[in-house]
């Protein structure tokens, strides 16, 4: 074709053509490639089936309304999105040069929430600013994440591995506390396994992670069988009924394990491939308890089957994957860490959540990241993903030997 | 890029090793604990959805599901003719939840209310149906203690406003129910109400027995009368309304149930005209006396087909609506109010008086001790052995054959078949009694007959034996005894019903019939389903010219001047055979008794009636069979209740 044979300048006088190839080549550079696509996509997938599952299981919750958790979830989930977009270009090497203010601000809004939180069903996790919440905690866990790897690049060479360790744990115990004694124990606990993913992956001695074992398994049994028994309580007694349920469902099927035990049969119910949303009765009775929350999980077992579960928790895997290996591939340890970090967040909620939901984890209030209904979880959840993309982005490039899982 | 020296990452330029052994290991770590989390989840999720899965869904649907019975209409009950004498009318009644309150009747009649909660509960019931709590709370008493073992009824007949403010504010309701009932109903009030019987929710025994085949916990069954002999097909099968229900118990959907299947229903042969009318007789000849309690039996002779049976006093057959309070229980079985609950056509047990005497007459003659023709000459007394029997007035009628012995009920003529009868031995007038069925069970279709007794030397021998040193031990039989049984007294107890089949049996030739009500079952929409075939129970010979001799006599009695009860039914259209009976009671006035057979000469239709403290027989009890009888045989016209004037027994 002739027009082959003309030189771009002449037909780009202004140089317009030039600054936009430039712009675009920039933004791929820099943005688009190396963003992890496989991880997008399962966000999606997530994001997508979860406003499916709300749809079908909401309709009749709020009488007028049958949309109203959809639209919402929607909103959330864009703006969830819009954030992961911006996150990925982002260099998370800034969040090292700020980790003071931010752990300042963590504290500081955590506490503030103990001050002028509102409350619901007695626990103060929120501040009401107008039109809609904030939930510190949930924010907090991303920003743990930051001060926690800031912390360890910066001592890790001190080969003073007991500092390294005490100091990880100090800094991460300040905030984990102050949301235990909102009280929000399914968040405090998401606390504490990034930090213990954070010391493993920074590559503490063994014999620390064992000590911290030791001690994360004395303190649960004191907390859950010696202390009530001594007459303290460290936990409501409800915390520990919930924690405890599990263990013994037939006990008390209209009490704590209720709850368990109608997910359980939701879940079952839903045999191979699901009872359909209209058929779904656990579900649409309300026989399933907290079915747009915690318990959504049951709500794919119980309306879409085993296939229906075992597509979610693929994308899980597709999600865990990808950002374990991001983690491998990261420009340094900083960015590891808090990839790490992310994967101890989705790690932890999601097999939590589900094992609460398959009845064989103890009810802990912990969220189904992307699927569950919530502004904060889900909005978080895409900044930790974004903070992830930030990662990929600035990684080292696509393929590294000696990445393990490549 | 501002990669860092550390012990855990090499600078990314000092080679194409990215990571160190150690990190990499942590990582992997970290993946295998993934894989073997998700491995754990899926096993997990399989166990559930795959292989417990129908499990699951079965408890799904029981969480979801509830089934409420729907109690099937029971049969209705119609006379010959197809007029309703007894349906139903549906009425709601609110039940309590016994295992959820802990409900129980104390030892001492006492009702326990084990859960505090139930007393506010108690206080909204009684302010939405209008009641004191006391009320309520006696019926759930009541209640418990007829049936201990079901939810009690804490009201019945409910209004639909009750129905609904309960329905509206279940939650205010816990543990209370309503539901709909049919309760049995009666267009025509006291008629027919000794026949029906009543029906209640089975009980525990009652099922364990399997006396009521196919019933299920709570269906409601005949307990007496009809209700309890066409149970089977009276019952029909109560059926499920299955809802669907949300977590709150709230009804949020219907799903295919099994639909309650009517009754069958009875018709009898009873016709509802000759019932009212007998009724009606009985009241009359009680002259207002409520305690002077009566009965009689309209039946046609060839088949036992019953047209009518009352007894007086009689009582409103609603009382079994609900729950039977004792103190009306009491009432009405109380002898001092003539024990209304009672039917004495068939359950109540008398000497028949002269009544009593064609069946002497027909043992007399097929035993060749008399004959239609032989006279004995009546002077009024006769002695046997060392007693005296006489007459009633201490008539003397001079000789009489058998024919004129019956039209005057001459006594003598009777005392003198017993003493020949006795002297003969073998106890001829026994047996015949008995074979015609005097004394036995007349095999009718309504539970609650009586046996009666015809007695023998045998039978006096034996009660000696049982009450020896005992002052009341009855003196040893003698030919005496059989002389007072020759004319229906003494210790012979029977009632209308034996009486209505012997003479039956007289009249047709010698069919002892099986007296009966059912005449066949037909279905909710009419169709006949079934006749009830009731064959004759056995057949005596009577020799036709013994029979035309006795019909003779009685036609006698109740036409020709002399005839005791010829006054009663002067002017009576049709022609009518009667023998009257007048018993003896002591302390009492005397028992009226009539037994009738018409038309004369081929009896279609017998009528017996007793009437207590009646007087003598053409007093009260042959009035009130001609009233019967002008019905029966279709006699226009008011009918008066005609006194007779014979002072004969």
């Amino acid at each position: 074709m002739p027009t082959a044979e003309i030189p771009a300048q002449t037909l780009d006088p202004t140089g317009v053509a030039a600054g936009v190839k430039r712009f675009r080549d920039d933004f791929a550079a820099s943005a688009v490639r190396g963003f992890d696509w496989p991880l997008v996509g399962a966000a999606v997938g997530l994001i997508v089936f979860s406003l499916i599952v709300l749809h079908g299981a909401t309709r009749d919750d709020i009488p007028g309304s049958p949309d109203y958790y959809l639209l919402r979830q929607g909103v959330f989930a864009s703006v969830g999105l819009v954030l992961m977009g911006l996150l990925a270009r982002f260099d998370y090497a800034h969040l090292r040069e700020w980790r003071s203010q931010i752990y300042a601000f963590l504290i500081g809004s955590i506490l503030l929430v103990l001050v002028v939180g509102s409350a619901a069903r007695g626990s103060r996790r929120w501040i009401d600013v107008g039109f809609f919440q904030i939930q510190p905690s949930e924010l907090g866990k991303v920003l743990i994440i930051a001060v926690l790897a800031a912390f360890i690049v910066e001592r890790v060479r001190d080969r003073d591995a007991m500092r390294l360790t005490l100091g990880v744990l100090a800094l991460a115990a300040a905030p984990a506390a102050l949301i235990f004694l909102q009280p929000d124990l399914g968040t405090a606990l998401v606390y504490g396994a990034i930090t213990i993913t954070l010391l493993f992956v920074a590559g503490v001695p063994w014999q620390h992670m064992a000590a911290i074992a030791t001690v994360v398994a004395l303190l649960g049994t004191l907390v859950l069988w010696a202390a009530p028994a001594a007459g303290v309580n460290v936990l409501k007694p409800y915390q520990v009924d919930r924690l405890t349920a599990f263990l013994h469902p037939n006990e008390d099927p209209s009490g704590q394990g209720y709850q368990q035990a109608q997910a359980q049969i939701a879940i079952g119910s839903g045999q191979r491939t699901g009872r359909t949303v209209d058929h779904a009765t656990q579900t649409q009775l309300n026989f399933l308890p907290e079915h747009h929350t915690d318990f959504v999980f049951a709500v794919v077992g119980e309306t879409y089957g085993f296939a229906g579960a075992a597509l979610v928790l693929t994308l899980y895997a597709l999600l865990l994957w990808r950002a374990l290996r991001i983690m491998a591939s990261a420009r340094d340890q900083f960015g590891s860490l808090i990839a790490a970090g992310v994967v101890a967040i989705l790690m932890f909620q999601v097999f939590v959540n589900v094992g609460m939901n398959i009845g064989i984890m103890p009810i802990t209030g912990v969220t189904l990241p992307l699927l569950s209904y919530g502004g904060a979880s889900l909005v978080v959840t895409f900044i930790a993903l974004g903070l992830l993309q930030s990662v990929a982005v600035h990684s080292r490039g696509p393929r590294i030997a000696g990445n393990p899982l490549n | 890029m501002s990669g860092r020296r550390t012990s855990f990452y090499r600078l990314p330029d000092a080679g194409s090793q990215g990571l160190t052994s150690q990190a990499s290991l942590r990582i992997a770590l970290l993946g295998t604990i993934a894989l073997a989390l998700f491995a754990i989840v899926f096993f997990r999720l399989w166990f559930l959805q795959v292989l417990s899965g129908d499990r699951y869904l079965a408890e799904a649907n029981s969480n979801r599901v509830r089934d409420i019975r729907v109690e099937a209409p029971r049969g209705e009950i119609r006379d010959r003719n197809g007029f309703t004498l007894v349906h139903n009318r549906g009425s709601w009644q609110v039940q309590v939840d016994r295992r959820r309150w802990g409900i129980y009747v104390g030892k001492k009649h006492n009702l326990v209310v084990s859960d505090g909660g139930f007393a506010p509960v108690l206080t909204r019931l009684s302010s939405v149906l209008g009641e004191p709590r006391g009320d309520i709370k006696r019926r759930i008493e009541d209640s418990l203690e007829e049936i201990p073992f079901a939810n009690p009824t804490a009201a019945i007949d409910v209004s639909y406003k009750s129905v609904v403010a309960i329905r509206e504010r279940q939650s205010d309701f816990p543990g209370v129910s309503v539901t709909q009932t049919f309760e049995r109903d009666y267009p025509h009030g006291n008629i027919g109400a000794h026949l029906f019987g009543y029906v209640r929710e089975v009980s525990g025994d009652q099922l364990k027995s399997g006396d009521f085949e196919g019933a299920k916990q709570s269906d409601r069954v005949g307990q007496d009368g009809l209700e309890l002999t066409y149970d089977r097909y009276l019952r029909g099968r109560s059926g499920t309304q299955r809802i669907q229900v949300d977590v709150a118990d709230r009804q949020r959907g219907q799903l295919p149930g099994v639909k309650p299947r009517t009754g069958d229903s009875l018709r009898l042969t009873l016709d509802l005209g000759v019932q009212e009318e007998g009724e009606r007789a009985l009241r009359l000849a009680a002259g207002g006396y409520s305690v002077h309690g009566g009965a009689f039996v309209a039946m046609d002779v060839r088949d036992g087909a019953i047209r009518g049976m009352g007894s007086f006093p009689t009582f409103d057959p609603d009382v079994y609506t609900g729950v039977l309070k004792r103190s009306t229980y009491r009432q009405l079985t109380s002898k001092s109010n003539g024990a209304p609950l009672t039917n004495r056509a068939i359950a109540a047990l008398y000497p028949a008086g002269s009544t009593f005497k064609p069946i002497t007459a027909v043992a007399c003659l097929e035993s060749g001790i008399s004959t239609p023709g032989t006279v004995i000459v009546d002077g009024g007394k006769m002695k046997v052995g060392n007693q005296t029997f006489e007459n009633a007035g201490e008539f003397a009628y001079g000789p009489v054959d058998l024919a004129s012995a019956l039209k005057v009920s001459s006594d003598v003529y009777f005392y003198t078949l017993g003493q020949r009868a006795g002297l003969k031995g073998g106890n001829i007038i026994q047996k015949w009694a008995t074979r015609l069925g005097v004394g036995r069970q007349p095999g009718i279709d309504l539970p609650g007959a009586a046996e009666g007794l015809v007695p023998t030397p045998q039978w006096r021998n034996e009660q000696r034996r049982k009450l020896k040193g005992d002052p009341y031990r009855p003196e040893p039989w003698t030919l005496g005894h059989n002389v007072q049984l020759a004319i229906g007294q003494g210790d012979l107890q029977t009632n209308p019903l034996q009486m209505a089949v012997a003479y039956a049996a007289i009249a047709n030739g010698g069919y002892v019939v099986r007296p009966h009500l059912g005449l066949r079952i037909d279905n909710a929409t009419g169709q006949v389903i079934q006749d009830i075939d009731q064959p004759a129970r056995r057949r005596v010979n009577i020799n036709p010219r013994y029979r035309k001799s006795i019909l003779d006599g009685l036609y006698a009695a109740a036409n020709l001047p002399g005839g005791t009860s010829a006054d009663v039914f002067a002017g009576f259209p049709r022609k009518v055979a009667g023998k009257t009976g007048t018993v003896e009671r002591v302390g009492q006035r005397d028992q009226s008794w009539y037994v009738a057979l018409a038309p004369y000469p081929n009896p279609r239709y017998v009528v017996a009636v007793t009437v207590e403290q009646g007087g003598f027989g053409a007093e009260t009890a042959a009035p009130a069979a001609r009233l019967i009888l002008a019905k029966l045989l279709g006699v226009k016209g008011k009918q008066q209740f005609v006194r007779g004037k014979s002072r004969s027994f």
